[in-house]
């Protein structure tokens, strides 16, 4: 009684199966994503504890000013009879400091402290001048900054720390020689399809658990305005992601496939490393570059960064991304044909690294 | 039946396999010896479709193979690999589900194959933490969890002793009993001759011999006596068309021109003395080796 052979998508099925099992049953990995869906909660609801937590200045003060004063925020008044015993308590440190009235001052007040003026008093006590701003959306943006850093770390991480495992387990493969039983079972594209999709797999999963907590921790600490402006832009970068993703995790499965030991991984990836890494440099020096950034969102392994930042501030036409993921979606199958040459090619090559001309032959 | 027949195999200038061609019958064991670097092993991977020929071919009951039709073959490599922290049960049942059966189906025969070899105990560890003979029980488990009818075993049988041999040995007969064809290489000559049906002999890239072992044995047989008796048995060297190979008083060993010779001598030893033993000597299978190879 013998089985039905397997079909390709059957046999990848079963490979991602066990890239994916194997992984999360790994103590390692588990306790690692943890810590940083911990750490992205407990930063988000830190940051916004530190944001708003009152600061109180004490404020010794007489009568008259007192009146002006209890309308500012965060202002502890300590009423006394005559500016001399006011002086005395920022002396003695009973208050951090105290406002007089003085007749020199354009305001008819002084602020008397003893090393440093607070300078939320110094504001509130203070006459601004009238702004008037000619373009006020111009210029540097600090959101635009922080998405182009939070969006270029998230896909520099992912692919590093999701990347480099398919190049491993390849390795791993060659190293035990279990690939001669594998390549004898089934087809070498199932083994290489299914290492990419497991991964791939593993890594949305982890993107979407992060995209989670962010949301929770956004609606435990109530900046829910924050969260509906980032919805969209965030699904885009899902979708940029996963293709973005399958790219560069066929690229490290087949350079991974090119040498036969643990070693000699990180000269063999060296170039996949750079492709993760360019375009986040790129994407933190030229955020603000209209130029650089389109080009940028057009590039199969850079869209995934640069298009979601442009969709969010409204750069680019509803068509611009589509035409993105069709670039990505052709260059994917383009590198599925080239990987997998490499890949067939390399796999039963042991010893020394193959050479990328011996990889790529017929 | 699996034919491979004119194989050969070039790296740059340097022939390993010359018009190599040998036939596995199913339902029989073939012995597959030879010295180091004689091509056991590219004769092998390449009727796995591992490595490529220059010239040949490598067919299963009449058909040239294809890629699909090898995938349903055993194979246990040289180098020996499983995943080294995949459990023993969960990797053998893996790699029966890459053949096609299902996973309920797969663990049931992982789990039949494991015990049969003595691993019942171990199902659970990590292949890692085997001993050294029991990963090779797994990695003959893997070989053959999926019922393979061809099956090529790289050196099965080293690294394991003398009851494990056994073990394997009663699995592979079984399988062969069912139809298999099975082809197995080896050193430890003792074991082969004792093991296989057929015999394929391989030096220096060429096949020397091969054939079913008894045939080979009677091929190679010199029309050599062996002789015990209770007298001297000083007088045989007299004896007209008879060359001592060895002598010790009451035994003699030697080789004759003819099958009359040997009966004369018969009939004088008889006459001299009681007879013991008068037998015609088979070469073993480690002489027929030194034979065909030198």
């Amino acid at each position: 009684m013998n089985a039905q052979p397997l079909s390709l998508p059957q046999a990848t099925y079963l490979v991602a199966e066990r890239e994916v099992t194997t992984r999360v049953r790994s103590k390692a990995f588990v306790i690692s994503t943890l810590i940083l869906l911990i750490g992205i909660v407990v930063g988000i609801v830190a940051m916004n504890f530190f944001a708003n937590r009152e600061e109180s200045t004490s404020v010794a003060t007489t009568g008259e000013i007192a009146a002006t004063l209890s309308d500012l925020p965060g202002v502890e008044i300590t009423e006394v009879g005559s500016s001399d015993e006011a002086r005395g308590l920022v002396e003695s440190e009973e208050v951090d400091a105290a406002v007089i009235s003085s007749a020199d001052s354009p305001t008819g007040t002084a602020i008397v402290a003893l090393t440093e003026a607070p300078s939320g008093l110094v504001e509130a006590l203070s006459q601004p001048p009238a702004v008037e701003l000619l373009d006020p959306d111009g210029g540097w943006s600090p959101i635009r900054y922080i998405l182009a850093i939070a969006f270029g770390v998230v896909f520099m991480m992912s692919a590093m720390s999701f990347g480099m495992p398919v190049a491993t387990s390849v390795v791993e493969e060659k190293q035990t020689r279990v690939i001669e039983i594998l390549i004898t079972s089934i087809p070498a594209r199932a083994l290489l399809a299914g290492k990419v999709l497991g991964n791939t797999l593993l890594a949305l999963a982890q993107i979407v658990l992060i995209v989670a907590a962010v949301a929770v921790s956004l609606v435990v600490t109530d900046q829910t305005e924050i969260l509906a402006g980032l919805g969209t832009p965030l699904l885009w970068f899902a979708l940029f992601f996963v293709l973005g993703f399958l790219l560069i995790a066929t690229l490290f499965a087949a350079t991974g496939a090119m040498v036969s030991r643990q070693e000699d991984i990180s000269q063999s990836i060296a170039p996949i490393m750079y492709i993760v890494m360019i375009p986040y440099f790129l994407v933190i020096f030229f955020n603000d570059n209209p130029l650089v950034m389109t080009i940028m969102s057009y590039v199969p392994f850079s869209s995934p960064v640069s298009m979601p930042i442009r969709l969010f501030f409204g750069e680019a036409g509803w068509w611009e991304p589509l035409i993105s993921i069709a670039i990505s979606l052709l260059a994917f199958a383009a590198v599925i044909g080239i990987a997998a040459k490499i890949y067939e090619n390399s796999l039963l090559r042991m010893g020394s690294k193959v050479k990328w001309r011996e990889a790529l032959r017929k | 039946m699996l034919e491979i027949s004119g194989i050969t195999k070039r790296y740059g200038e340097r022939t390993v396999l010359d018009d190599v061609s040998f036939t596995v019958g199913r339902g029989r064991l073939t012995g597959f010896v030879g010295g180091n670097g004689a091509g056991k092993t590219t004769t092998m991977r390449i009727a796995l479709g591992l490595l490529s020929k220059e010239a040949g071919s490598v067919s299963l009951d009449g058909t040239e193979l294809t890629a699909d039709r090898r995938r349903g073959f055993g194979y246990m490599p040289e180098e020996r690999g499983l995943y080294p922290k995949m459990k023993v049960l969960e990797q053998i049942a893996y790699l029966a589900r890459l053949h096609g059966f299902d996973k309920r189906e797969a663990t049931a025969k992982a789990t039949a194959i494991l015990t049969q070899l003595g691993l019942e105990e171990r199902l659970n560890d990590a292949i890692e933490s085997l001993s050294l003979g029991n990963q090779q029980r797994a990695q003959i488990a893997a070989a053959i969890v999926h019922d393979p009818d061809v099956l090529i075993l790289d050196e099965p049988f080293s690294g394991l002793d003398p009851l494990a041999v056994e073990t394997v040995v009663g699995v592979l007969q079984e399988r062969a009993q069912r139809g298999a064809a099975v082809l197995f290489s080896s050193h430890q000559l003792d074991v082969v001759e004792r093991l296989c049906d057929d015999l394929v002999i391989i030096a220096a890239g060429t096949v020397r011999a091969s054939g079913e072992r008894e045939a080979l044995r009677r091929e190679h047989s010199s029309n050599r006596y062996e002789l015990i008796s209770s007298g001297d048995a000083g007088w045989i060297r007299d004896e007209p068309g008879v060359q001592v190979v060895e002598f010790d008083t009451g035994r003699a060993v030697f080789d004759v021109d003819g099958e009359e010779t040997a009966q004369r001598v018969l009939r004088r030893a008889v006459a001299e003395g009681s007879v013991t033993t008068f037998a015609p000597q088979h070469p073993s299978l480690a002489q027929i080796f030194k034979e065909v190879v030198r």
